[in-house]
């Protein structure tokens, strides 16, 4: 059977997105079923690519290419893509399913869908982009379905923020990636992303090679929560839980992952890329371990396990030997699994019982046999117990850290002190919630309708049924993958059982350690919690102090530049005005001194001119600058008429009298302070800067004038002026023949000039008869 | 005589300055008036000035002579002129219509649109005439928000 590759791959997306525009005109639970349909058909698409995607070059689509760009999109699945894929689109439609069911009867229930569905496509779409342009529009669309699904809730202040935080962390940290792959891309001369990976060579020995792997890497740890920008996921709990066990632990944490082994093929072998992520990894597993333990609502515990998670699988990548990579694929499905089935029985538990405080329940087993099921299922492949895939995962995980070389005694022991930490809250999740002595709860719980036990019974069963045959499971989704990060065929066989080596010994200390955290787990964690040190791997607190000081630095110049008096901006813009001149005449070399005709009597103008601005400026009263200002319109009139230009003294006359009459008229009418309310020291302020600007205009006009006169366009006018428009008056010829349309816009500008004027003095009138 | 004429302009535009940066808008408008006829001179000396032939073609003759005055820059200031006092009457007009609401030709009192951080009692202006703003709350909302 052969279906064109870009049906395959178009199909899921397409679908996803039409589901998501018809959710909104449906009502409760029919969108939560539409939605799973979709995310069900999407997931049997994938699994017929899935024989097309185990090629070794996989199944690939171009769709769309802007050739002027150099950019070509396209879509691709192979071995690493199909892990995703398959997560994605089954534990979508588990969720959706689930969710139509957690907040029956919500009113807002068709939106969350929606968002889902929409989170769903972008996923998709990011896993399975083969150009970087469509993996960062992808990658940023599902940081924004993140920020409205953390915020879902959005009359409570707490998730507002909390949405807020998740979203400047990871569309921050997507900018950071988009640089970076926009450095890589220019490196290999194209945005394919096979391409990039094919072009290893060119993209390490760029110059920028380094910067742009650490942008990447930036954008990876965002999105993937990793130490030190590893806060905001336990905060995004604020989230409902389906959307919290798709969102925050199966799937969009896992994209910074994704990109991270999607792009090993090309940084594999660098010493900065894996001592970037082994010790970022490192870090992060612990910190989110010792995090688990401190907490009791059940969400923000398993929250911090997700974080630890995250940890190892970036830890996985960097570590060197090829066994890493199986054993990341590994646990990365098998986290995938577990993690989702035991948000959701948390989220039953929440639902059911009105609480999610751990130390407040206990011995649910009764009330909730067939949840107890699911969390039992799902908490023993955490613990990883056999026969669980989970066991499987945790010794390939160990045997990958024994492998390590240098960095084999650290990670080991760091694995063990985290691995106890999980069967310690393995046990909280199980044992503690639904065995032991039963705990009063707020609302009496009994098991939940089928729709969301499907959930968390399948993938804890999955998780069952991959332990028992966990050649299968390597076989046919593990290789794959491993290939695509390694950039050759790999082959590790997972084995359920590989002797009594030191792995299993380290296995069988740490369900013992383990077990022993679980014991002592409700002394230990309210002194965990009151041990001030651990606060400090909490570092929201540096996200809220930049946050913070973003905000006051803002505020501050706000204060600084608008501050709201009309002299201040004033004396900015002159001085900009002055000394961006004095600046260019200076870089041209100095001061011009322009050739000109002698002085004659004419310059008495000019002095007029001078003394008539200065008297201006100093006049006591209004009435007198009026009488001085009409001294320099007079002088400049003269200055038109000796200098060869009549019509233009004509008008200045004609407009110098009017002007005088009106501002005399009207000026001494309003009762205006008559003396400059300067005091003497701010009068000597604005001389300096009235001098300034002074100064600058001389010399640029000076600079002006001395450079030589290009005379074609005066010529042009004197010379066209009888043929073409019949005039001997060539100013008068420019004026209504020439530029006509430019005296046609002077009439409008003055009719709309008077019309405004009008308006303005009728609403004063008006005015001053109602106030009587 | 360019530098005569340059200095001029100079000392014109230094007084625009200083009036326009006074505290009271009639001074502020007459900085105004002053700063636009500096322009008109700018523009008129930038076309050369020193001859005193006015652009006419003589009769007989089908183009300009060479002495005569440049013709473009002389239409430029005709228009400019006549605008610069349309300009000036619409500003005059607002002035009165600022004096009418505020009760004051200070600039300083006209902060309805940016009132100054802190000062909460600026006083209330009449019911009449411009709209004024409400003044801002002391709070700042954006750090609500964060």
């Amino acid at each position: 059977m052969s279906i064109a590759p870009v049906f395959l791959l178009a199909l899921p997306l397409g679908l996803g997105f039409a589901a998501a525009a018809a959710v909104p005109a449906m009502r409760g639970r029919g969108a939560a079923q539409l939605g799973a349909v979709t995310a069900a058909v999407a997931l049997l698409v994938y699994l017929l690519a899935a024989p097309g995607a185990a090629e070794p070059e996989g199944l690939r689509a171009g769709f769309w290419a802007v050739p002027s760009l150099g950019i070509a999109g396209g879509l691709r699945l192979d071995g690493l893509s199909l892990v995703f894929v398959l997560l994605i689109a089954g534990i979508g439609a588990l969720v959706l399913l689930y969710a139509g069911r957690y907040l029956k009867g919500d009113p807002r229930l068709p939106r969350l869908i929606t968002l889902l569905l929409l989170f769903m496509v972008a996923m998709l779409g990011a896993v399975t982009a083969d150009d970087v342009v469509t993996l960062f529009v992808f990658w940023e669309l599902t940081s924004l379905a993140s920020f409205f699904l953390v915020g879902y809730d959005h009359e409570k202040p707490g998730a507002r923020k909390a949405a807020l935080q998740a979203l400047l962390v990871t569309a921050g940290g997507g900018l950071a990636l988009l640089a970076g792959l926009i450095l890589a891309a220019v490196a290999a001369g194209t945005t394919s992303l096979s391409g990039i990976i094919a072009a290893r060579e060119a993209v390490l020995a760029h110059p920028a090679a380094a910067p742009a792997m650490l942008l990447i890497i930036l954008g990876c740890f965002t999105k993937s929560a990793q130490f030190p920008f590893h806060f905001w996921l336990p905060n995004a709990m604020a989230a409902p839980t389906p959307v919290s066990a798709y969102l925050h632990s199966a799937t969009m944490v896992k994209l910074g992952v994704y990109l991270l082994a999607r792009l090993n093929p090309i940084y594999q072998h660098e010493a900065l890329w894996q001592d970037v992520l082994t010790t970022a990894g490192l870090l992060t597993t612990a910190t989110g371990a010792l995090m688990a333990l401190r907490e009791s609502d059940l969400k923000r515990v398993l929250a911090w396990t997700t974080v630890t998670a995250l940890g190892t699988l970036t830890m996985l990548i960097g570590l060197a030997p090829a066994l890493s990579a199986t054993a990341a694929v590994t646990f990365l499905v098998v986290h995938a699994l577990y993690k989702a089935a035991l948000f959701l029985v948390a989220g039953i538990v929440d639902h059911e019982t009105g609480t999610r405080d751990a130390a407040a329940l206990g011995g649910l087993r009764h009330a909730m046999p067939l949840t107890a099921l699911a969390a039992v299922l799902a908490a023993f492949s955490m613990a990883g117990l056999p026969p669980f895939v989970g066991f499987v995962a945790k010794e390939i995980v160990y045997e990958a850290k024994l492998a390590s070389g240098s960095l084999a005694g650290p990670a080991a022991m760091v694995g063990f002190l985290v691995n106890a930490a999980m069967v310690a809250v393995a046990g909280l999740m199980s044992w503690r919630l639904f065995f032991g002595p039963r705990r009063p709860t707020p609302q009496v719980p009994h098991d939940p309708p089928k729709s969301m036990l499907a959930g968390p019974i399948l993938l804890a069963t999955l998780g069952l049924l991959a332990g028992a045959a966990p050649s299968l499971l390597g076989e046919w989704l593990v290789d794959g993958a491993v290939a695509s990060i390694l950039g050759a065929p790999a082959s590790a066989p997972l084995k359920f059982w590989h002797g009594f080596t030191p792995v299993l010994a380290l296995s069988v200390a740490t369900i013992g350690f383990g077990l022993l955290l679980l014991i002592l787990w409700e002394r230990l964690m309210p002194r965990l919690r009151r041990t001030a040190a651990l606060d400090r791997l909490d570092t929201a607190r540096g996200y809220e102090a930049a946050l913070a000081g973003i905000v006051s630095w803002s505020d501050g110049t706000t204060r600084t530049v608008q501050h709201g008096s009309l002299r201040g901006y004033m004396r900015v813009l002159l001085l900009t005005c002055a000394l961006v001149p004095l600046a260019l005449l200076a870089w041209r070399g100095g001061l011009a001194r322009p050739e000109g005709a002698p002085l004659d009597p004419r310059a008495l103008a000019f002095l007029l001119i001078a003394l008539g601005a200065i008297a201006c400026a100093l006049a006591r009263g209004t009435f007198a600058a009026v009488m001085a200002l009409g001294l320099v319109g007079f002088a400049t009139a003269v200055v038109f008429l000796t200098f060869g230009a009549p019509d233009v003294a004509l008008t200045q006359f004609t407009v110098e009298v009017l002007l005088v009459v009106i501002l005399a008229t009207v000026l001494i009418r309003l009762p205006v302070r008559a003396r400059d309310s300067r005091t003497a020291r701010q009068r000597g302020a604005d001389a300096a800067v009235a001098g300034v600007v002074g100064l600058s205009v001389t010399l640029a006009l000076m600079a002006v004038l001395a450079e030589p006169f290009d005379p074609r366009l005066a010529e042009w006018f004197g010379a066209q002026s009888v043929p073409g428009g019949h005039g001997r008056n060539v100013v008068n010829v420019i004026l209504v023949d020439f530029r006509a349309l430019d005296t046609l816009g002077e009439i409008a500008v003055l009719a709309i000039a008077a019309f405004a004027v009008l308006a303005l003095l009728r609403g004063t009138k008006a005015e001053r008869q109602a106030g009587g | 005589m360019e530098i005569a004429l340059s200095a001029a302009i100079g000392v014109l535009v230094a007084a625009a300055a200083y009036l326009l940066l006074a505290r009271d808008l009639p001074r502020g408008l007459i900085g105004f008036v002053l700063l636009g006829t500096a322009a008109n001179l700018v523009i008129f000396a930038a076309g050369r000035i020193g001859t005193m032939t006015p652009p006419l073609v003589e009769p007989g003759a089908t183009a300009l002579a060479a002495g005569a005055a440049n013709p473009l820059p002389q239409a430029l200031v005709l228009t400019a002129i006549v605008i610069g006092f349309g300009l000036t009457a619409f500003a005059l007009v607002l002035v009165m219509r600022a004096h009418a609401a505020f009760g004051s030709a200070r600039s300083e009192d006209m902060d309805a649109a940016e009132p100054p951080a802190c000062t909460e009692a600026a006083p209330a202006p009449p019911e009449t005439g411009f709209v004024r703003q409400p003044a801002r709350a002391p709070a700042r909302p954006l750090r609500e928000v964060v």
